[in-house]
């Protein structure tokens, strides 16, 4: 049969020679490069991670776990206006909006705040929409943390409680701008 | 024989015992380590300094495992196989001479359990019981790989029995005795010239180390095991520590077989210009002759060792590094091959003796 690409390479399979047939002279060519290896693992830098002391590093573009920031007055910058909702690809996010009340301006920087805002993990794609379509700059994913495994779907399911960054400014994520919207506007005009 | 010496004697043959076991413990270790560094990989580092208590945690695993036993087993065999396996592993050091004597006054200790004049048949006799235990263990498993695997190792074994004890009569022609020692205390006459027999042997000992890579079930002869085709072949079914002294026996396998190469082949416990030493201690140091030999039998000791370490680390080096035979491909090597070859050189030998080349 006539091969079709035209490119098939028939072997010829000959017959052994002497040096093939007594094994030995293979055997040591192969005793060779896997000593080669030997000294190669005591003196080379290994490529094995140890896990749990070692980790491995994310890349800077990694799109892990989402947080909710706050601004430098620590107050939530979220306004519940749906655009990351409407964003998502997924339909992962969900939210209830609600009007910030008198007294809870040092709680919630805008009017209007989300009352319950969740995001379904298993949903969930980590495109980044949601990030790019935030007007507020509030919703980030985190490029040094994953979405860690549970036992239970409803666990994947993350609301407020475990996606507002904590209060305390050391615990905060790294990743997100830290400008205030203000500030970002004149950032952008100066860019354009 | 007086009875403190037949107590130091019992002593030595305890510590042979003892150092198979701790050997073969080891070997489980540094199998583990060396195919690590030939694949570049890292290798048990977890348990104790250099993961050196890996072995302990490797029997505590072993010890705690289910003792199972397959429906319609025969539970008798089942567990007189690994038994079996593991008591002729260990019987066969008995008779290797890890050093020369030591002497303390009057008493004199040979570094040998037993000295006997027929030491390498007894050796074969061991290790021809020995592919017993794997042939009952895989009967009894109830299980047609294991089975499969028992058969493979019995031929195997039967196969390269012939030529290693056809390389090893080309030995027995020059040395003209059976007794290891004996073997070993010719390669190192004192006064003389002398050489290892590997000099004068080296087409035996090429059959010799393939034979003792089939004989103790090693890659690339390991079709008794064969996990890719037999599952795990004769060891199949079996599990805590059962499964356990088969591995065992098969490491204590490898160090006799390393023990009775280094032994044969590369002048056991001597070591060059140790009778010049020994003077040397004598004359420029000031030592007694007694223990200027005694320390001379320490340092052959300790040689031995390191011969012995050497061909354990050749066959993992060359488990890591060769792809399993096939079964025919085993067969021919052994019969077509190994056997005509031991033939030949048992006449080559002849023949150099007879006109005086070697003695």
């Amino acid at each position: 049969m006539e091969s079709l690409s035209k490119r098939a390479k028939v072997l010829e399979k000959k017959p052994m020679t002497l040096a093939e047939r007594a094994y030995l002279p293979a055997i040591f060519q192969g005793l060779s490069i896997t000593m080669q290896h030997f000294f190669r693992a005591a003196t080379k830098k290994q490529v094995t991670i140890r896990y749990p002391e070692e980790t491995r590093p994310f890349s800077p573009v990694f799109r892990g776990l989402h947080v909710l920031k706050r601004d430098e007055a620590g107050r939530e910058r979220c306004t519940a206006c749906g655009l990351c909702a409407v964003a998502c690809p997924a339909e992962a996010i969900t939210m209830v909006a609600g009007e910030r009340k008198k007294g809870e301006e040092g709680l919630y920087r805008e009017e209007k705040y989300a009352v319950s805002y969740e995001i379904n993990m298993l949903r969930c794609i980590f495109c980044g929409l949601c990030e790019e379509a935030c007007p507020k700059a509030a919703v980030y994913l985190q490029a040094d943390k994953m979405a860690p495994p549970r036992f239970e779907r409803d666990e994947f399911i993350y609301g407020k409680d475990r996606l507002v960054e904590p209060v305390t400014p050391d615990n905060r994520s790294k990743r997100g701008i830290q400008l205030t919207p203000e500030q970002a506007d004149k950032l952008r005009a100066q860019l354009t | 024989m007086t009875l403190p010496a037949l107590g130091w004697q019992g002593l030595v043959v305890l510590a042979t015992f003892g150092i198979s076991l701790l050997i073969a413990t080891y070997c489980t270790y540094a199998e583990r380590v060396i195919a690590a560094f030939l694949q570049d990989r890292v290798g048990p580092d977890r348990a104790g300094p250099f993961g050196l208590l890996q072995p302990l945690a490797d029997a505590v695993k072993l010890f705690t495992k289910e003792e199972f036993f397959p429906a319609g087993a025969n539970r008798a065999l089942f567990v007189f196989g690994p038994s079996l396996a593991m008591v002729t592993a260990l019987m066969s050091s008995a008779v290797i001479p890890f050093g020369n004597f030591l002497q303390f006054g009057d008493t004199v200790i040979h570094l040998q359990g037993i000295e006997i004049n027929v030491g390498m048949l007894y050796v074969f006799g061991m290790v021809s019981l020995g592919v017993y235990g794997i042939m009952i263990g895989g009967w009894a498993s109830n299980n047609k790989f294991s089975l499969l695997g028992a058969i493979r190792a019995a031929s195997q074994n039967i196969s390269y029995e012939l030529a290693m004890g056809l390389a090893l009569i080309a030995v027995l022609m020059m040395s003209g005795t059976l007794s290891l020692r004996e073997i070993t205390l010719q390669q190192s006459v004192a006064g003389e010239w002398h050489y290892w027999n590997i000099v004068k042997q080296p087409l035996g000992f090429v059959i010799f180390i393939v034979c003792a890579f089939a004989e103790t079930n090693r890659t690339p002869f390991d079709l008794p095991e064969c996990e890719t085709e037999l599952i795990g072949g004769y060891h199949t079914e079996y599990s805590s520590m059962k499964m356990g002294l088969y591995l065992f026996a098969e490491y204590i396998n490898v160090f006799v077989a390393s023990a009775v190469m280094s032994v044969l082949y590369f002048g056991g416990f001597n070591f060059p210009f140790q009778y010049e030493l020994r003077d040397w201690f004598v004359s420029s140091r000031g030592l007694e002759l007694v223990t200027a030999q005694n320390i001379i039998t320490i340092l052959g000791l300790v040689g031995l060792f390191a011969k012995i370490f050497g061909f354990i680390f050749f066959f993992m080096w060359v488990r890591w590094t060769l792809p399993r035979f096939r079964y025919d491909q085993l067969m021919r090597l052994g019969w077509t091959i190994l056997i005509p070859l031991a033939i030949f050189n048992i006449l080559l030998t002849g023949g150099l003796i007879t006109f005086g080349v070697i003695k």
